[in-house]
C-alpha cells in the first residue's frame, strides 16, 4: 500500500503495536538542554534505572545562558546552578554535553543539524515543542515533556499513538521578499493555533523543493504554532548537501548506505493524506502577528481588527492598539533577530543584506543574537558583524536570548518588539512587552525605519 | 506516579481560548529545578499585580474557589511550550483535573504522566460547566466510569485512550511498565536497527 513519509517513518520505529492502537516507538536520538532534563536525570536516580544509550543523546544549554560576557561566570545564581546541574547530570551519566565555552555551543535545533546529529529516518525528541525544526530533514522529530525525557533515558521508547497526516502543498513562486517565514505565519493564520492539532503536517510542492534547509527549518519550526508537534519535509539533495561533511553524519561508505536508506522516505506518489491544504505562495504578502497567539497575525498591509471575542479584545489590549488602525507605520521601540525560528546563516544574511550601509533608527534597540557559535563565526567570516555592527546593532553570542524570557535578555513592559521568534505570547518577551512576529528581512527594515515597515517598498 | 481516580469539588472557570503554558508558568520561573513549590508562581502575570499583591477576580484568587481540584478551561489550553513545569504548578495548586474542548498535545501528555485527568469534551458542554464553575456549583469527574458529572446532576460521557486510562488508574511508572515488559522487544528492535541503519550506531558519542 503507498504510504506517506510519516507512515514509513512510523512504521520502521514500531517496537510494539498495541491493541487500543498506540505503539511503542523506538527513539534514535535525543537532544537535551538545562530547563526540561534536571527533573528527568532526577527521576532516572530515583527510579533505579540506567540510563540505556549514551551515544543517542547530546547535550547544550540554550535557554538560561547571557548572550553577553561569556568569558565570566554566569551571574544570575539560578541560571549559572542550572547550566552547571546540565554539566553534572551529563559528566554522571557520560553524556556528551556542548559546554557554554565552546564555539559549537548555541539553541539545541540549530546545533542539532549542525553537527549531523539530526539526520533523516530517524526519531528525534527534545524536550522543548520546537524539535519539530528536525521534521525539515525527514526525521521523526516531536517535543515531549520531562517525564518522557525520563522515558527515553531509561528506555529509548516512547509510547505515543500514531498521528493523522496533513500535506500541506506549497504551490507557485514566493514574490520578493517573502520568506519561508511569512508563509508558515500565514498558514498559522488561516489554519488557526490548535488547527493541525492531532496531525503529522508534510510540508511539500515546488516552494518547499526549492528552498534551503534554514528555510524549510524555518517552516517546520513553527508547526506546533498550528497545534501540530510534528513538521515533515521529505528529504531530497538539498538536504543531503547539507548533512554531508557534518561531524556526526555518516561518512565513506555508511554515507552512501545512508542516502540509500533515505530515498526511500518520501512520500509515495498515491499516498493519500487525511487532510490536504494547498497554498499559492505567489498570493502571500509579508506577514505580521497583531497579537497575542501565533494565529493573531496578516499581512503587513492590513489594519488591526474589531475584536471578534473576548481573547481577541484582550490581546489588542494587551498589544496597545487600536482597532481600525494599519499596522504598517506602528513605532517600534526594539528588534530582536534571531531564535531557532530565524537565528541561523542565511537569515542572518538576509537582514544583513536588506540592511546595507544603512542606520538602526533614532530610539529604537536592536539585537541580532546568532543561533551557534558556528552562526557567529561563520557571520563574521562573512563580515555581517560589520554590517549590523555599524547599522547600531548589538552583536551577541548565541542563545535563546529574547525569545525567552528567562535569561538576562528581557524587554521592559510595554515595548514593542519586532522580533523574529516564534511565539507573540504574553510576557514572552518580558513582563507586559509586545510581540510583533516577522521574518529577518521584516525585522531589518523595521529597525531602519523604526516602524513596522513593508520591506517590499525598501528592496 | 499519583494515581487518579475520581474528584469531586467546586472547580476553577478559566474560559479563554489558548491559555499557554508561558502563562500557566512564565518562563523566568523554569530556572528552578525542582518540581515542588511551582504553584506560587503559576498565571503570575494574572494573578499578581507589580507589586506582588493578588489581583481580585482572577479565578485562582478568588475564595469561591479555594479548595478546587478541578479547572474548566478554553479551547487548546497548555499549547505552546512543552515545559511540564506547567502541569506540576497546576498540581501544587492542588488540582488534579482539567477539563476543555482542547488541549495543546504535549500538555495533555504531560498531565497523563503525572497523575493529571485532562478530560476532553465538545464545546457546549464545557461551556454549560464554566457556567456550573462560575456559580460555584460542584463538578464530579469519575476516570473508571468516564463521566463527569455536572453541576445539576447530568451525567457527561468523555473518551479517554485505554492505555493512559489504566496508567492514571494504576499510577504506572511508564518507564518501569516498559521495561517490565517490553525489554526483549527493544532489545530485538536495535539489534535490527544495528544491522540495517549502522551508521546510527557509530559516532555519535565521538
Ligand atoms: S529559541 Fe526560543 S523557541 Fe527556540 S528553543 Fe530557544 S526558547 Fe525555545
Amino acid at each position: 500500500m503507498a504510504r506517506t513519509l510519516y507512515d514509513k517513518l512510523w512504521d520502521a520505529h514500531v517496537v510494539s503495536q498495541f491493541d487500543d492502537g498506540g505503539a511503542l516507538i523506538y527513539i534514535d536520538r535525543q537532544l537535551l538542554h538545562e530547563v526540561s532534563s534536571p527533573q528527568a536525570f532526577a527521576a532516572l536516580r530515583e527510579n533505579g534505572h540506567a540510563l540505556r544509550r549514551v551515544d543517542a543523546h547530546l547535550a547544550v544549554a540554550d535557554h538560561a545562558v547571557p548572550t553577553l560576557g561569556r568569558a565570566t561566570d554566569i551571574a544570575d545564581p539560578q541560571a549559572r546552578a542550572q547550566v552547571a546541574l546540565l554539566a553534572a547530570n551529563c559528566a554522571e551519566f557520560g553524556i556528551r554535553n556542548i559546554t557554554l565555552d565552546d564555539q559549537r555551543q548555541g539553541i539545541v535545533h540549530v546545533i542539532g543539524p549542525e553537527q549531523g546529529f539530526t539526520l533523516p529516518g530517524i526519531t528525534l525528541v527534545c524536550g522543548d515543542s520546537h524539535t519539530a525544526t528536525h521534521g525539515a530533514f525527514g526525521a521523526l522529530a516531536f517535543g515531549i515533556g520531562t517525564s518522557e525525557i525520563a522515558c527515553v533515558l531509561a528506555t529509548q521508547t516512547l509510547r505515543q499513538t500514531r498521528a493523522k497526516t496533513l500535506r500541506i502543498t506549497l504551490d507557485g513562486t514566493p514574490g520578493a521578499g517573502i520568506t519561508s517565514k511569512d508563509m508558515i505565519l500565514s498558514i498559522i493564520g488561516s489554519i488557526g493555533a490548535a488547527g493541525a492539532a492531532g496531525y503529522a503536517i508534510e510540508f511539500a510542492g515546488p516552494a518547499v523543493r526549492a528552498m534551503s534547509m534554514e528555510a524549510r527549518m524555518t517552516l517546520s519550526n513553527m508547526t506546533i504554532e498550528a497545534g501540530a508537534r510534528i513538521g515533515l519535509i521529505a528529504p531530497d539533495d538539498t538536504t543531503f548537501a547539507y548533512l554531508k561533511g557534518r561531524p556526526l553524519a555518516p561518512a565513506g561508505a555508511a554515507w552512501d548506505a545512508a542516502k540509500t536508506w533515505w530515498r526511500r522516505l518520501p512520500s509515495d506518489e498515491d499516498a493519500v493524506f487525511d487532510r490536504e491544504i494547498t497554498v499559492d505562495t505567489a498570493e502571500i504578502a509579508p506577514q505580521v502577528s497583531w497579537g497575542t497567539s501565533p494565529d493573531q497575525v496578516m499581512p503587513v498591509t492590513g489594519t488591526i481588527p474589531q475584536p471578534a471575542s473576548e481573547s481577541e479584545a484582550k490581546a489588542i489590549a494587551y498589544m496597545g492598539l487600536e482597532p481600525g488602525s494599519a499596522l504598517a507605520g506602528l513605532p517600534i521601540d526594539h528588534v530582536f533577530i534571531g531564535s531557532c525560528t530565524n537565528g541561523r546563516i542565511e537569515d542572518l544574511r538576509a537582514a544583513a543584506g536588506l540592511i546595507g550601509g544603512g542606520s538602526v533608527a533614532a530610539g529604537v534597540r536592536a539585537l541580532v543574537v546568532p543561533g551557534s557559535g558556528l552562526v557567529k563565526r561563520q557571520a563574521e567570516a562573512e563580515g555581517l558583524h560589520k554590517i549590523f555592527l555599524r547599522a547600531g546593532f548589538e552583536w551577541r553570542d548565541a542563545g535563546c536570548s529574547l525569545c525567552v524570557a528567562m535569561n538576562d535578555d528581557r524587554l521592559p513592559a510595554g515595548a514593542r518588539c519586532a522580533s523574529t521568534s516564534n511565539r507573540n505570547f504574553e510576557g514572552r518577551q518580558g513582563i507586559g512587552a509586545r510581540t510583533h512576529l516577522m521574518s529577518p528581512v521584516m525585522a531589518a527594515a523595521a529597525a531602519l525605519t523604526g516602524r513596522i515597515t513593508d520591506v517590499r517598498g525598501l528592496l | 506516579m499519583t494515581p487518579f481516580r475520581s474528584v469531586r469539588s467546586v472547580a476553577v472557570p478559566m474560559p479563554d481560548a489558548n491559555i499557554d503554558t508561558d502563562i500557566i508558568l512564565p518562563a523566568r520561573f523554569l530556572l528552578q529545578t525542582e518540581k515542588v513549590g511551582l504553584g506560587r508562581h503559576a498565571f503570575y502575570e494574572r494573578r499578581f499585580d507589580p507589586a506582588g499583591k493578588a489581583i481580585g477576580g482572577f479565578p485562582f484568587n478568588d475564595p469561591r474557589f479555594a479548595g478546587a481540584a478541578i479547572l474548566v478551561a478554553g479551547d487548546n489550553f497548555g499549547c505552546g511550550s512543552s515545559r511540564e513545569q506547567a502541569v506540576w504548578a497546576l498540581i501544587d495548586l492542588g488540582l488534579a483535573c482539567v477539563i476543555a474542548p482542547g488541549f495543546g498535545e504535549i500538555f495533555a501528555a504531560n498531565c497523563a504522566r503525572n497523575g493529571v485527568l485532562a478530560v476532553t469534551l465538545p464545546k457546549a458542554e464545557v461551556a454549560s460547566l464554566l457556567a456550573d464553575a462560575e456559580a460555584g456549583r460542584v463538578l464530579a469527574v469519575d476516570l473508571d466510569s468516564q463521566i463527569v458529572t455536572d453541576g445539576r446532576g447530568r451525567e457527561l460521557a468523555f473518551a479517554f485512550p485505554p492505555h493512559s486510562r489504566a496508567a492514571l488508574l494504576n499510577g504506572w511508572d511508564e518507564p518501569t511498565m516498559i521495561l517490565a515488559t517490553q525489554g526483549d522487544a527493544i532489545a530485538a528492535f536495535e539489534a535490527r536497527s544495528r544491522a540495517d541503519q549502522p551508521w546510527l550506531w557509530s559516532k555519535t558519542n565521538g
